[in-house]
């Protein structure tokens, strides 16, 4: 059976913000192309588990995360090593994370726990609701909450966001940030 | 033994009904700093930068091999159902 166009067209329209939650897991856009392929490899081979009038982008965060997870687990020396590597990813490759400005940023976000990282990414970039991040990362609301909360503080302290002047030396985020925003 | 001798008797829990919280060296225990809540101005910020890195990649659309997976598997008959 052929899919229907209208969930294949939900299912391209959800890649775009895929790819950037994947990118912001693995820290490398090549890997993170590879794990948006494999997602949706996994989910059109299980579409039928799929219900139609659901929310097809908390299905689809849903198999990468839980895909990241497992691939982690079956090298468990990466596991141990994960964040650091993450880290070590960012310095060696500054031109593979998506883009060069964002560099002091997506360097103060390598240093999170991946807990927090993904929770934070979820609730401030992706725009699920507190309960859909629950669902997707497999935790209680109370836990995504405590994780936003603490990698915010985190954060805060990292990139020194603390008074009304200081924000850091990185001008680029500063152009981005005095043209837009506002919305 | 303390040599300290003033009027005021300092007898730990003496004449309070609720006694400050001490720590096992007898020091008052203060809500720690980094616990606090960030303040509205620091939590804008954060979420701004974090969506502006975000969509940097969301306004990349979708790649055209991620395009072709796609539509190949979406006609292909799905013979396992």
């Amino acid at each position: 059976m052929k899919l229907d166009p209208a969930i294949r067209d939900q299912v391209l329209g959800t890649v775009p913000s895929l790819r950037a939650f994947a990118i912001s897991l693995c820290g490398n856009v090549d890997r993170a192309d590879d794990l948006v392929q494999e997602t949706l490899l996994r989910a059109l081979a299980h579409i039928d588990s799929f219900e139609p009038g659901t929310n097809m982008p908390a299905w689809l965060f849903t198999i990468l995360r839980n895909l990241f997870r497992s691939e982690y687990r079956k090298r468990r020396r990466e596991v141990e090593d994960a964040d650091g590597r993450y880290a070590e990813t960012l310095k060696s490759h500054p031109e593979q994370t998506g883009r060069v400005e964002f560099a002091e940023f997506r360097n103060a976000l390598a240093k999170l726990p991946s807990d927090q990282r993904e929770a934070l990414i979820l609730v401030g970039a992706s725009g699920f609701s507190y309960e859909d991040a629950a669902a997707i990362c497999g935790c209680a609301v109370g836990t995504i909450k405590s994780r936003v909360n603490r990698a915010r503080t985190r954060l805060a302290d990292l990139l020194a966001i603390d008074g009304v002047d200081d924000f850091g030396p990185d001008r680029a985020t500063r152009a981005v940030l005095a043209g837009g925003g506002r919305n | 033994m303390k040599t300290r001798k003033t009027n005021e008797v300092e007898t730990p829990g003496s004449g309070a009904d609720t006694p400050e919280p001490r720590d096992a060296m007898g020091r008052p225990i203060t809500p720690r700093k980094t616990e606090m809540r960030l303040g509205r101005e620091a939590q804008a910020r954060i979420g701004q930068q974090l969506r502006a890195m975000y969509e940097a990649v969301v306004n990349e659309g979708v790649p055209p091999q991620i395009e072709e997976l796609v539509r190949r598997l979406s006609e292909q008959d799905n013979g396992a159902a």
